[in-house]
């Protein structure tokens, strides 16, 4: 099975929603990650059949079905709101979609509810009604009837959006552990990395309508390919200081480090600094030292975010293992390996570094 | 999430255009009850008929000197001045109605069924109702007014007390119709917005402006263009209460053209009345409609 | 900033059959800020209505500092309050959203406008200003319904009922740092309210948990987190959560099977002592240990005491890796530094330090684990 948006451009009232987006997508579990606004639901209902795009096209295993109503096509979607049959049981709400497909026989309906209820922990919740569930039951509801009949192409709409934090934890590893082995197309949109990172599956960085890039989201994460994929896989968020490339070294607020490859003097490039790569201690020689004011500091228990001011004038955190005191409006100085530095060219495009130097941005 | 409610493209001839059979049967019975007549108003009107066989081609003729007839610009501008008070009563009342129900409990049932009373009852009957309220001799409401602030009141004779009997009359009968529009407008604003007002100190006048006027706007348009087209087309009320007089205080557009029409059998004008009458009505909904969506962008 | 005392305030939404509150009595202090930690459904918003006057309690009595405001209604109270959505005045400005809750409490115009601008620069709304409420996307609307709710600068206190869901995720870091940098330079007594554990500890100076109605613990970010005093805390608290394991205390040393853990230590004794009367105090019988997978050693000198464990599997998240564990039947999570290769069926060990594990009987912590060689040096 698989699904191919093919140039599809999306306009609504003088704005561009969808930009050239091209994907071929494959069996099995591919994550949409992006900001609110970079246009994923736009990008899904496109998909689904939902809503046509302007001009490109949507092909399902080599066959276009631009045109084809989503009534006909082979596809489930399931939305951030928890949308059910309000007066159906869990039962009759799972059961539906396979009443409606010719394929399935009463038993065979039967069997199905069960073995999906079953792998969505919604066994013992059968005869209750949606009104009658937790957030958590509501969407696993709506989950297990999108999963029931066998489609080509499921789509999923940040579907742990509105549910407590804890919940979204434990949904997200059943959900990883489901979309495994399926048959067909899975696309599961969200904007938070943390889901993209532990999917671990084919990731989408979707960026103002555009593809921003393609690839496995732990490996997009240790090396983005641009500014635009780094901010959107990290949380906290990506430390951005302005740089500058003088002979071969680039200069940042006084500390300098030589620039990853041979840069024109002169050029602006933006240094992106992860808050957990950011140390209160010298590491080695050459480490990147800035003295900085200390603003306010987050102590959470498993760490502490420590917000610096360097120069008075560029944020910085810092995120530091156990719980450690600081005292607002003191100083501190802040150490950065250089080899854990990404840096990026004015266009947004991450310079990699000098030839074989390339070191392993894990950790 | 952000781009929900995107209104699909009208991209019609790639898409599966069985469904318009489903509409044909409409097609069909419009056509016989909108079309049909309209086109033979149209016909009458361009014609001078004597009889069924006897009919001369007139032009634009009828056109002409309806609109030049002293006697329809008045009722024009009679049935204009009409809407206008109504619209100017019936909107406010119907808002100030809604706000004053109840919100939730028991009260809520009881509210909108006494509210929405006057709506169950039939034209005529509310015409009949208030021919006999309003007289001065048997009629409850003409009798109190002149005797309890002791105003001589007679809507057979005084054109005023006439225009009067028929306006409460309206507002009597439809006030409830933009009280029950506005009403499930107010239901469907969330409570916290109403809980952010307490929290900042919004006093009710600055509440109601604040909260509850803005998410009215789409009823209200709806409550505007229902009131504004019953009422320039009213006929039945005024035709049983006061038959259009005394003299033609009360002779609105609809009852001097079944007056022409069917009282003098004046087919020619007729036509050209109601055709002039029908486009107008369209185009002052449509302007309504216009300005009344734009304005809340 | 007055002092918030709940004395004895319960909620029943259906007459007092069920409590969405249960009666307690709580004092919030004045000038601190409160991280209100809870699943959805636990009364947390119930208790924050409470506060604000939005919802009288079925039964006792609300105090600012000595006033009694059980029966004064919410704009009597001088509180502001933030919601979940944007909750806008959607035909005014930017600025005259702002404007709006001191314009109706008749400050002068020159404060109006001072402290109006004020805000927009510290939430970065200046360029919004002159623009329509209405036509800002979701996430600026909620930073302007926060505007709003900062604006007043007299206020008993400012409540927050979980206003950054609908911001995204890189945004709700820095909205809550700088929320947290305003309440330092203005002194507002805060409520936040939230089923995020990460937006609780990283905001309050204090975090209250709330679990059915009822508050399970409260007290400082790191003290919740690293000795959390009942198994719900242990798991809401902290991503992911604490891992619990079934053990049994046997002549005082805790027992995972057949392996030794550590010695079981009754609370309210230290637990690093080497102390063997510490294990006087616990009974012999089933236990729970609890240790978060921050704490977890994997792959440590098998001599030591510890567990023989199976990796099922490795998630990297980029700063982190997060390794799956299963001891017996039960999972057991381990975060390790990023780059860490743990093979998917490979055999473990696992080490639980004993100053960070706790042990649990009916979900409440009754001890915690002492080291295993106190005894041998004994």
């Amino acid at each position: 099975m698989t699904l191919i948006l093919d140039g599809v451009f999306v306009r609504r009232r003088g704005e561009t929603w969808l930009d050239d987006v091209r994907l071929e997508l494959s069996n099995g579990m591919t994550t949409l990650v992006g900001p609110m606004t970079a246009g994923k639901t736009t990008l899904m209902r496109v998909a689904a059949g939902l809503s046509p795009p302007d001009s490109g096209r949507v092909m399902v295993d080599g066959k276009d079905v631009t045109s084809i109503s989503v009534r006909k096509r082979s596809v489930a979607f399931v939305y951030q709101q928890f949308i059910n049959y309000p007066s159906l049981t869990v039962y009759e709400n799972i059961a539906s979609p396979l009443r409606l497909d010719p394929g399935f026989r009463r038993d065979g309906i039967d069997r199905r509810v069960r073995e999906v209820a079953e792998l969505m922990g919604l066994a013992a919740l059968l005869g209750r009604r949606p009104a009658e569930l937790s957030g958590g039951q509501q969407q696993r509801t709506a989950i297990a009837r999108a999963l029931a009949r066998p489609v080509d192409v499921l789509l999923l709409d940040e579907p742990l959006a509105n549910l407590d934090f804890k919940l979204r934890e434990q949904l997200r590893a059943d959900l990883k552990a489901m979309f495994a082995d399926s048959s067909g197309v899975v696309l599961y949109a969200t904007a938070d990395p943390n889901e993209a990172l532990t999917f671990a599956a084919p990731t989408v960085v979707l960026g103002e309508g555009r593809v921003q890039h393609i690839g496995d989201a732990a490996e997009m994460y240790a090396r983005p390919p641009t500014l635009a994929v780094a901010a959107t896989l990290s949380d906290p968020p990506l430390n951005l200081l302005p740089g500058v490339v003088r002979d071969g070294r680039i200069e940042c607020l006084g500390a300098e480090f030589p620039a990853p490859r041979a840069h024109p003097s002169g050029r602006t490039v933006t240094l992106g600094v992860r808050p957990h790569q950011v140390r209160l201690e010298r590491g080695g020689p050459g480490a990147l030292e800035w003295p900085a004011e200390i603003r306010l500091a987050e102590v959470t228990g498993s760490a502490t975010f420590l917000h610096l001011l360097l120069r008075d004038q560029v944020h910085l955190v810092a995120h530091l293992p156990g719980t450690r005191q600081f005292t607002p409006g003191g100083s501190a100085v802040a150490y950065v390996d250089p080899a854990h530095v990404l840096v990026f060219d004015e266009d947004g495009a991450r310079l990699p570094a000098t030839g074989a130097a390339e070191v392993d941005l894990h950790g | 999430m952000t781009e929900v409610g995107e209104e699909p493209r009208a991209d019609l001839k790639r898409r599966n255009n069985r469904a318009w059979w489903l509409v044909l049967p409409v097609v069909v019975s419009v056509a016989f009850t909108a079309v049909i007549p309209l086109m033979t108003v149209v016909n009458f009107s361009v014609q001078d008929v004597f009889t069924p066989s006897d009919r001369i081609f007139v032009g634009l003729e009828w056109f002409r000197s309806i609109t030049r007839d002293p006697e329809v610009r008045s009722a024009f501008v009679r049935t204009l001045l009409f809407s206008a008070q109504v619209l100017l009563l019936e909107i406010p009342l119907g808002v100030a109605l809604a706000v004053c129900m109840p919100r939730r409990g028991v009260w809520v049932s009881v509210a909108l069924v006494l509210v929405a009373l006057p709506l169950l009852i039939p034209w005529n009957v509310v015409g009949t109702i208030w021919q006999i309220f309003a007289r001065g001799d048997i009629g409850l409401g003409g009798w109190a007014v002149n005797h309890v602030p002791g105003v001589d009141f007679n809507y057979t004779l005084d054109s005023t007390d006439a225009w009067i009997t028929v306006l409460v009359m309206d507002v009597w009968h439809w006030t409830p119709l933009v009280a029950l529009l506005a009403y499930a407008g107010l239901r469907s604003i969330p409570e916290p917005y109403f809980q952010a007002a307490q929290i900042d100190a919004a006093s009710a006048w600055a509440t109601f402006r604040h909260i509850q006027l803005p998410r009215l706007r789409g009823v209200l348009t709806i409550a505007i263009l229902l009131r504004f087209m019953d009422s320039f087309m009213i006929y039945t009320e005024p035709f049983v209460v006061t038959g259009g007089g005394p003299g033609n205080a009360t002779s609105f557009l609809s009852i001097l053209l079944s007056k022409i029409a069917v009282g003098q059998f004046d087919l020619g004008p007729a036509g050209a009345f109601s055709l002039l009458y029908f486009l107008f009505v369209q185009i002052l909904c449509y302007v309504f409609f216009t300005v009344l969506t734009r304005s809340g962008r | 900033m007055a002092d918030i005392r709940l004395e004895g305030v319960g909620h029943s939404y259906d007459g007092g059959r069920t409590w969405a509150v249960k009666p307690m009595t709580w004092t919030w202090r004045g000038s601190r800020a409160y991280a209100l930690l809870g699943p959805s459904g636990c009364g947390k918003t119930t208790l924050l209505n409470i506060i604000s006057g939005l919802i009288i309690p079925t039964v006792g009595r609300v105090f600012f500092d000595d006033r009694d405001v059980t029966g004064v209604p919410t704009a009597g109270r001088n509180i502001a309050q933030v919601f979940q959505f944007p909750v806008l005045y959607e035909e005014m400005s930017v600025y005259d959203n702002l404007a709006f809750p001191l314009r109706n409490r008749k400050y002068p115009a020159k404060e109006v406008d001072q402290r109006v601008r004020q805000v927009a620069r510290l939430l970065s709304l200046e360029e919004h200003l002159g623009r329509r409420s209405r036509r800002l996307d979701a996430g600026r609307q909620q930073i302007v319904s926060l505007g709003r709710g900062l604006v007043r600068s007299q206020v008993a206190a400012v409540l927050l009922d979980e206003p950054l869901t609908v911001v995204d995720p890189a945004l709700k870091w820095t909205l809550r740092s700088k929320l947290k940098e305003i309440h330092r330079d203005t002194g507002h007594t805060l409520v936040y309210v939230t089923h995020d554990q990460t937006e609780a500890l990283t905001f309050a100076d204090e975090v209250v948990v709330v679990n059915d109605g009822a508050i399970v613990q409260a007290g400082e970010p790191a003290e919740l987190f690293l000795s959390p005093a009942h198994e719900f805390v242990g798991h809401f608290i902290g991503s992911p959560g604490m891992n619990m394991l079934p053990a049994e205390i046997v002549a005082g040393v805790v027992r995972i099977g057949p392996s030794e853990v550590g010695l079981a230590a009754a609370d309210g004794v230290h637990a690093g002592r080497s102390d063997v009367e510490a294990a006087d105090g616990l009974p012999a019988g089933p236990v729970r240990i609890g240790v978060r997978p921050e704490f977890v050693v994997i792959g440590g000198p098998r001599r030591s005491p510890g567990v023989a464990a199976t990796v099922t599997g490795t998630d990297r998240m980029g700063a982190y890796d997060l390794v799956h564990t299963l001891v017996g039947e039960h999972p057991v999570l381990v975060k390790t530094e990023a780059g860490a290769l743990h093979e998917p069926g490979s055999a473990a060990f696992l080490h639980f330090p004993a100053e960070r594990t706790f042990l649990f009987r009916d979900q409440v912590r009754c001890g915690s684990l002492a080291p295993l060689d106190g005894r041998s040096t004994a």
